[in-house]
C-alpha cells in the first residue's frame, strides 16, 4: 500500500477565524491527504505534541493575527526541542514578502501568500515528502 | 538504536513511528506486534460509539480527564471515514481534546478508515496492541459516528458504550437489535435538551423486553451533559461496574477469549488476503481467467477451484 501523506492543521495564536483553514483542509482531503484538523487557539507546545502523537509528514499553520514572527520560530524551537525537526513545517497568512523570507531562511519549508491556489501547496508536499528518505531501522 | 528499542524505553516519538507502521502495513509489521504482544498486560479497552455528532469525542475528552487525574495513564484512538472517492480524510475529533498534558501520560491518534466498514480501521486493534505494550492502562476507542450498527468495537473493547442523543429517537427503534447486542452502557448525551426523557424512558423500555442475556449484565442508561461533564462521573461508575461484574461472572475472560479467537482468524484471513487474493489480482491472470470465462471455456467457479487448489499446494 502506498503511503499516505498526512497533514497536521493548526491554527496558532488568538485570532479566531478558521474558515480559511477548513476550506484548505477540504481541499488536501480530495488530494487525497489525511488531514488532522487540531481546531483554534493551539500553542506551539500543543501543535508539536499533536504532529508528533499523530506521525503526520507536515505541519500546516495558517496566521492571519500578525504573529507570524515569533507563532513560526516557537513551533521551530519546539520542534527542536522535541526532535521532531525532520517534520515538514509550512504556512500560510497575511505575510509581508520581507517576513516571508526571513521565515523561510529559519527553517519554514514554505510560507504560502493568502492569494496562492491550494494546490501549490498540494504539489509542494507530494513533491516535498516524497524527496524525504529515512534511514530508521524498526526493528 | 531502532525505532522498536526506542519504544521500549518510552519514546513518544517511536510509539507513533511503529503505529504507523503496523497502519500501513510495512514489511515486517507483523513481526513488530508479535514482539510487543510479549509486552501486552492488562490495559482496559473502553469503546465508545453512536451516530455523527453525539457527543463522542467530548465524552472521550471528559472521560480522559478523570482516568488521568486518578493516575491512569490514556491512549485514544479515535477513528474517522476515508472518503471512498478520494481515499483522503479530516480527521477531526481532536478538536474536542483540551488541555492534556504532554508528559506521556496522554496519547491521542487519529485514525481514517481506509476502507474498513465495521467502524474503525483494519488496524485499529493492533494499535491497542501497541498501547498496551508501551504501557497506557486504559485505552479510549471512538468509533465513526455510525449511522447503523457497527460491530468491530465488539471485538476490541471490553466495555462498550454506545453513545445516543434526544434526536436519534427514531434511529433508536431501528438498531435496537443491533444495538442491544453491543451495548454494555447507554448513555444519553446531550440530555440538556428536549425529548431526553422520552428517549431514556424508550430505551429503559427495550430493555425491559430483551431476553435475561447470558452475562446477567443489566445494562444502564446514563444520561450525561457532555459539555458540562453532568453526568460523566456516573457514566464512569458505571463503566467500572461492568468491568467488576465481567471480572466476578468469569465474562471478562470469556469475551478475551473470544476475542483472542477471532483475532487469530483475522490475521489468517489478512494473509489469505494480502499474500493471495491481492496478488491474483496484480498477476494478471485474473484477466487471462476472464477471457477464458467470457469465449465460454470455464467458468467463476471453477477458476475459484483451480487458484485455490495452486494456492494450497
Ligand atoms: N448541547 C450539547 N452539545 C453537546 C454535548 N456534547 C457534545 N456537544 C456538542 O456536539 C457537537 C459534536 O460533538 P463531538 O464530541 O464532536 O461529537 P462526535 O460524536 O465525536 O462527532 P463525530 O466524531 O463527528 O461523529 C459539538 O459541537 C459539541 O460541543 C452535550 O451534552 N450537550
Ligand atoms: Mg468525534
Amino acid at each position: 500500500m502506498d503511503k499516505k501523506i498526512r497533514v497536521l492543521l493548526a491554527k496558532p495564536g488568538l485570532d479566531g477565524h478558521d474558515r480559511g483553514i477548513k476550506v484548505i483542509a477540504a481541499a488536501f482531503r480530495d488530494a487525497g491527504f489525511e488531514v488532522i484538523y487540531t481546531g483554534l487557539r493551539q500553542t506551539p507546545q500543543m501543535i508539536v505534541q499533536a504532529a508528533i502523537e499523530e506521525d503526520v509528514d507536515a505541519i500546516g499553520v495558517s496566521i492571519l493575527s500578525g504573529a507570524h514572527m515569533t507563532l513560526f520560530p516557537a513551533i521551530l524551537d519546539e520542534m527542536k526541542a522535541k526532535n521532531a525537526g525532520d517534520i515538514i513545517l509550512f504556512g500560510g497568512g497575511i505575510i509581508p514578502d520581507d517576513d516571508k523570507e526571513e521565515l523561510e531562511k529559519l527553517g519554514v519549508a514554505k510560507v504560502f501568500t493568502p492569494g496562492a491556489p491550494t494546490e501549490q501547496a498540494i504539489e509542494f508536499l507530494k513533491k516535498t515528502i516524497a524527496d524525504k528518505k529515512s534511514d530508521e531501522k524498526i526493528m | 538504536m531502532t525505532v522498536l528499542e526506542r519504544f521500549y524505553e518510552g519514546d513518544i516519538r517511536a510509539l507513533s513511528r511503529i503505529i504507523s507502521h503496523i497502519e500501513n502495513g510495512r514489511e515486517g509489521y507483523r513481526d513488530v506486534l508479535s514482539r510487543l504482544y510479549d509486552r501486552v498486560g492488562s490495559s482496559l479497552r473502553l469503546g465508545i460509539t453512536g451516530p455523527p455528532g453525539a457527543g463522542k469525542s467530548t465524552l472521550v475528552n471528559c472521560l480522559a480527564h478523570r482516568l488521568l487525574k486518578q493516575g491512569h495513564k490514556v491512549g485514544v484512538v479515535a477513528v474517522d471515514p476515508t472518503s471512498p472517492f478520494t481515499g483522503g480524510a479530516l480527521l477531526g475529533d481532536r478538536v474536542r481534546m483540551s488541555d492534556f498534558p504532554t508528559d506521556g501520560s496522554f496519547y491521542f491518534r487519529s485514525m481514517a478508515t481506509r476502507g474498513a466498514s465495521g467502524g474503525l480501521a483494519n488496524a485499529t486493534d493492533n494499535v491497542t496492541i501497541a498501547y498496551d505494550a508501551f504501557g497506557f492502562d486504559v485505552t479510549l476507542l471512538e468509533t465513526v459516528g455510525v449511522g447503523q450498527v457497527e460491530l468491530d468495537i465488539v471485538d476490541s473493547c471490553d466495555t462498550v458504550a454506545v453513545v445516543v442523543v434526544p434526536e436519534s429517537g427514531d434511529s433508536v427503534q431501528t438498531m435496537k437489535a443491533g444495538l442491544m447486542e453491543i451495548a454494555d452502557i447507554f448513555c444519553v448525551n446531550k440530555s440538556d435538551r428536549p425529548g431526553a426523557e422520552r428517549i431514556i424512558s424508550e430505551l429503559r423500555q427495550m430493555l425491559k423486553m430483551r431476553k435475561p442475556p447470558e452475562d446477567k449484565w443489566s445494562i444502564p442508561v446514563v444520561r450525561t451533559v457532555a459539555t458540562s461533564t453532568d453526568g460523566v462521573e456516573e457514566l464512569e461508575e458505571a463503566i467500572n461496574k461492568h468491568r467488576a461484574h465481567m471480572g466476578e461472572s468469569g465474562f471478562f475472560e470469556k469475551r478475551r477469549r473470544y476475542q483472542i479467537r477471532k483475532k487469530i482468524l483475522t490475521v489468517l484471513r489478512n494473509r489469505f488476503q494480502n499474500e493471495f487474493v491481492d496478488r491474483l489480482r496484480e498477476q494478471g491472470d485474473l484477466d487471462q481467467a476472464v477471457d477464458e470465462i467470457l469465449a465460454k471455456k470455464t467458468n467463476p467457479f471453477e477458476v475459484g477451484d483451480n487458484l485455490y487448489r495452486r494456492f494450497s499446494a
